[in-house]
């Protein structure tokens, strides 16, 4: 077995461990660490003042490193390296044997040599313990300063702040953050700091640390000088190379251990990486490039390597101080002929620059401060080259897409997204010879926005086709020759189960996103079988069983039968929502939906939803979302029969149901209507001898109200009626049509629809009954389903090569929840 | 992979010669992940360095395509969740959000006046999927 000793326990030496468990069986993982405890936290120190324990500090506790067989020795200083021998031995004289060592041994923080230094008051910001320190220190001064306006030393302003110190911060360079932001960004981030009370001094090149006994004030080169009781230095950071460099191994002069791109020292058995290392002159003080090191180096050692270190974006997104800061690819326009495009708004504190290329065609980096909500689209465009708009600056300023040229209507409007007329599309299509929705789309933008409008657009195709003398046959794509109506007859008859097969044999392409989801629809009408079987033909929300939302996050919302909900499934839920930091909401169907879940965290949240008794409310499909209803005559001095009750068993029967549009349903208790089943696909309303049936109904863009189907019926013959209906529903209608415009072109209208449901004109009653009894016996959770099965969790994931998250998303905070950045700033 | 592999590769990816022509300016072939990572018909994100890229199976014409995951649109990372089929024989995939449709050959938006996307060369060895960049 191969022994791999790791020498340091920071982020970086956790990671590598981590990354190798992942990849390796069969060698043996010992790590050596000086610190005390196992590794924490460096990025987010800070959190320890804000009430962050040790604990919620560390990276894993030490017993994963036990279950991972990984032996971790803290508090023990690797002193020597015996190369020949190929062995290590500590301060304490342990000695121990290795295939591989792996350097991870870190940085120091670096201390100027400034008279003074070594005064009491004097500390570094660099390790829990220096954190205990400043604490108790701090605790009986009120004055203090860091030396240092970097990243570090912002985030250790910070720590001061926290502290309830008044806080200065001195920066040798002109600027705050000299390494990621600009004269101006600076300016900007130097006022967001002093009205917290920050004191801030650039341009300072301290002379003297002075005092007598204690600390006293900082004095600087121009004869200036600050009282202060305490200073924390941030200057930079000193790779730890000094076990290298006494072992022979090659190190920079600069400080900093020399690795090839494959990590390695110049010693064939010795790797090392992160802050420690010196990669083609470069030493990385961040945490990102040390992680892609371990990976690196983990990928060797378990012998699926792929890929080399090729240097890293040292591009950085961070909250300072509460203050967004962004800085990403060139930040200074550095790159010859780049033009920069600069918004600044000083009354905001927001400063944004974009640095454009000489030919104008890509982005090549920037600076965001004070809203950095932008950066991770600014930062893929610059990273992918992609094409700029051609007005760049709607990327920092303002944003989204111009409203229409604004002509003048002549007639309704029926696109408020691109603010188009009937007349415009009838225009296109008459005078501009548009044959097709698509044609129409292109030409006008209608129905791209929000797509409410394309119902009506299509109508408008097809009334002025007609007009025109064109025959129009509603095939459902370039790729279908068949109706919807068509084809839910070949599926049945023929008995096909997916979607390759029905291409092959009776369409032509390759398909597209038009006819996949429809006929993802129908196999699951007729068959009910689980649809993540197929999942590359179901649309958007049903490919992952969530519902998209802005910012490419989802929302879940489990099935609340009738919105009736126990205390301790309220609370269950709640927890649920806290544990993942969901946003929550009261849905217009009496259930609660919970938004901003990634698409990894889906099963993971589903999980624990099935272990608490929830399943699926197909919140996502077009299928049975739910029946609403009022308390009845359980409650209710009014009711007059249990609304509750009927509404819990309808919506249990017909759960999962899938249609070719939404369904939802309601039922109320009496006459007032509550639960407002007149604008559902159907209602119910409790009367003294059984229950009213109104159909078609539909709120939405087009509100209408339902239309009575048959009064005064007993409970056994409402859910015969309701079968039939919903499945006769199923069979004819066409593509996301919901039952009110469905019914609206039904020739005859409702006693057409009266004849057929009620008197079985067409015979047909009891075969869609049987249909319909066949769905409901092949009923299962999907979501139950996709836990338990590995090989179809395993498709909610965001990277096929990696396990990482989308770290492009991006949220803020609006009444004390979370929710994704403005649409248009993103 | 020796190069008469990549060429064969390519000749039966790019029977239409429609790749991007400047094939010589390829100074990275990534290799992303196995095929099996990508589902028949369908796609799914990768990341290269830190560039989020679709790439899509097209297993019904033993094809392989690649974009940008960002959609011009509303900037969204969606594209490689997006369904994928053909127009006429232009290989295309919708966005998820509002169903903005590119040509997986140009990058170009097929159903709205909006901006291209970056396409990128694919090829496949030894069951390995390769992506093609200019870096």
């Amino acid at each position: 077995m191969k022994r791999i000793i790791v020498v340091g326990n920071g982020m970086v030496g956790y990671k590598f461990c981590e990354r190798l468990c992942d990849r390796a069986a069969g060698v043996q993982v010992i790590v050596y660490g000086e610190e005390p405890r196992p590794a924490y936290d460096r990025v987010h120190l800070s959190r320890f003042f804000g009430g962050a324990g040790a604990p919620d500090l560390q990276m894993a506790p030490a017993s994963w490193y036990e279950e991972h067989g990984i032996r971790l020795h803290t508090g023990e200083l690797v002193t020597e390296i015996d190369r020949a021998g190929k062995t290590i031995r500590t301060h304490s004289g342990l000695t121990e044997r290795y295939d591989y060592l792996v350097l991870a041994t870190g940085s120091s923080a670096f201390v100027p040599a400034i008279e003074g230094v070594e005064r009491g008051g004097v500390f570094v910001y660099r390790t829990i313990e220096d954190l205990i320190q400043i604490r108790d220190y701090a605790a009986k001064v009120s004055r203090g300063a860091v030396m240092g306006g970097g990243l570090l030393g912002l985030e250790a302003a910070k720590a001061l702040v926290d502290l309830g110190l008044e806080t200065h911060v001195i920066e040798f360079a002109p600027r705050l953050m000299p390494r990621q932001i600009d004269d101006a960004g600076s300016r900007i981030l130097a006022e967001r700091l002093s009205q917290m009370g920050i004191g801030i001094h650039t341009g300072k090149n301290t002379r003297r640390i002075a005092g007598n006994g204690t600390l006293e004030a900082l004095e600087f080169a121009d004869g200036s000088r600050l009282g202060i009781e305490m200073l924390v230095i941030s200057a930079g950071i000193r790779p730890r190379d000094e076990l290298a460099k006494e072992s022979g191994l090659e190190v920079h002069p600069r400080g900093g251990i020399v690795v090839n791109e494959n990590l390695k020292t110049s010693d064939e058995n010795i790797f090392a990486i992160g802050e420690a290392v010196s990669h083609n002159n470069m030493v990385y003080g961040l945490v990102a490039p040390g992680y892609e090191m371990a990976d690196i180096v983990a990928a060797q050692i378990a012998g699926t390597a792929s890929k080399t270190f090729q240097g890293f974006d040292m591009s950085t997104k961070l909250k300072m101080l509460g203050v967004d800061v962004g800085s990403f690819g060139d930040a200074f326009g550095d790159t010859p002929g780049s033009q920069p495009i600069v918004f600044e708004n000083r009354r905001n504190g927001i400063y944004k620059r974009i640095n454009i290329s000489a030919d104008g065609k890509h982005l090549l980096g920037g600076i965001l401060i004070g809203d950095a909500s932008q950066y991770g689209l600014l930062h893929q465009m610059a990273v992918g080259k992609m094409k700029l708009p051609s007005a760049p600056e709607s990327l920092i300023v303002g944003g989204g897409e111009t409203v229409g040229i604004g002509e003048v209507p002549d007639d309704a409007q029926i696109c408020s997204c691109e603010n188009i007329t009937k007349g415009e599309v009838v225009n296109q299509i008459r005078e501009k010879g548009a044959r097709t929705i698509d044609e129409i789309k292109k030409n006008t933008k209608a129905c791209t926005g929000c797509g409410g409008c394309a119902p009506m657009v299509t109508d408008i195709l097809k009334v002025s086709l007609e007009g025109l003398g064109i025959r129009v046959k509603k095939t459902l794509c370039e790729h279908f020759d068949y109706t919807r109506q068509e084809l839910y007859d070949i599926i049945r008859v023929k008995g096909v189960k997916d979607y390759e097969t029905l291409l092959d044999t009776h369409g032509k392409g390759d398909g597209c996103e038009v006819c996949k989801p429809a006929v993802a629809s129908l196999l699951a009408s007729i068959w009910n079988e689980v649809i993540l079987s197929q999942a590359t033909i179901q649309d958007t929300n049903d490919r992952f069983l969530a519902n998209i939302q802005r910012g490419g996050t989802y929302s879940v919302v489990p099935r609340v039968a009738g919105g009736e909900i126990t205390p301790e499934k309220l609370i269950a839920l709640g927890r649920i929502a806290r544990e993942y930091n969901l946003y929550t909401k009261i849905t217009g169907g009496q259930r609660i939906d919970l938004f901003g879940a990634r698409v990894d965290q889906l099963p993971e949240i589903w999980e624990a939803l099935i272990a608490e008794g929830f399943e699926s409310g197909h919140a996502y499909g077009k299928a049975l979302r739910t029946i609403k209803s009022c308390v009845g005559s359980t409650w209710c001095r009014y009711g007059v029969q249990d609304s509750v009750s009927f509404a819990i068993f309808i919506e249990e029967r017909y759960k999962g149901l899938r249609a070719p549009h939404k369904i939802k349903g309601a039922v109320s208790g009496c006459i007032r209507e509550c639960a407002e089943a007149q604008s559902k696909d159907f209602g119910l309303i409790a009367t003294e001898k059984g229950w009213n049936i109104y159909v078609c109904g539909n709120g939405g863009s087009r509100p209408q109200h339902a239309k009575l189907l048959v009064a005064d019926v007993d409970t056994e013959t409402c859910v015969r009626l309701i079968d039939r209906f919903l499945m006769f529903y199923i069979r004819t209608a066409d593509p996301l049509t919901r039952t009110a415009t469905w019914l609206n072109k039904m020739e005859g209208g409702v006693e057409y629809l009266y004849d057929v449901i009620v008197n079985d004109s067409l015979g047909i009653g009891g075969q869609l009954e049987a249909e319909m009894k066949e769905r409901i016996a092949n009923y299962e959770c999907e979501w139950k389903k996709v836990v338990e099965t590995p090989a179809l969790r395993g498709q909610f994931r965001h990277f096929a090569n990696d396990d990482g998250q989308d770290d492009t998303l991006s949220f803020v905070e609006m009444r004390g929840q979370k929710c994704p950045a403005d649409w248009d700033k993103k | 992979m020796n190069s008469i592999d990549m060429m064969l590769q390519e000749a039966a990816n790019d029977p239409a010669g429609t790749a991007p022509s400047a094939r010589e300016e390829i100074r990275t072939w990534f290799r992303a992940a196995p095929v099996a990572a990508f589902p028949e018909n369908g796609g799914a994100c990768i990341r290269y360095k830190n560039l989020q890229v679709a790439v899509f199976n097209f297993s019904r014409r033993k094809e392989w395509y690649a974009c940008q995951n960002l959609c011009p649109h509303k900037k969204q990372m969606a594209l490689s969740r997006g369904l994928i089929g053909s127009a006429g024989d232009e290989p295309k995939v919708a966005c998820p959000f509002h169903k903005r449709t590119f040509s997986l050959r140009s990058g170009g938006c097929l159903n709205a006046a909006e901006e291209s996307i970056s396409v990128f060369p694919v090829k496949v060895h030894d069951g390995y999927v390769y992506i093609g960049f200019r870096d």
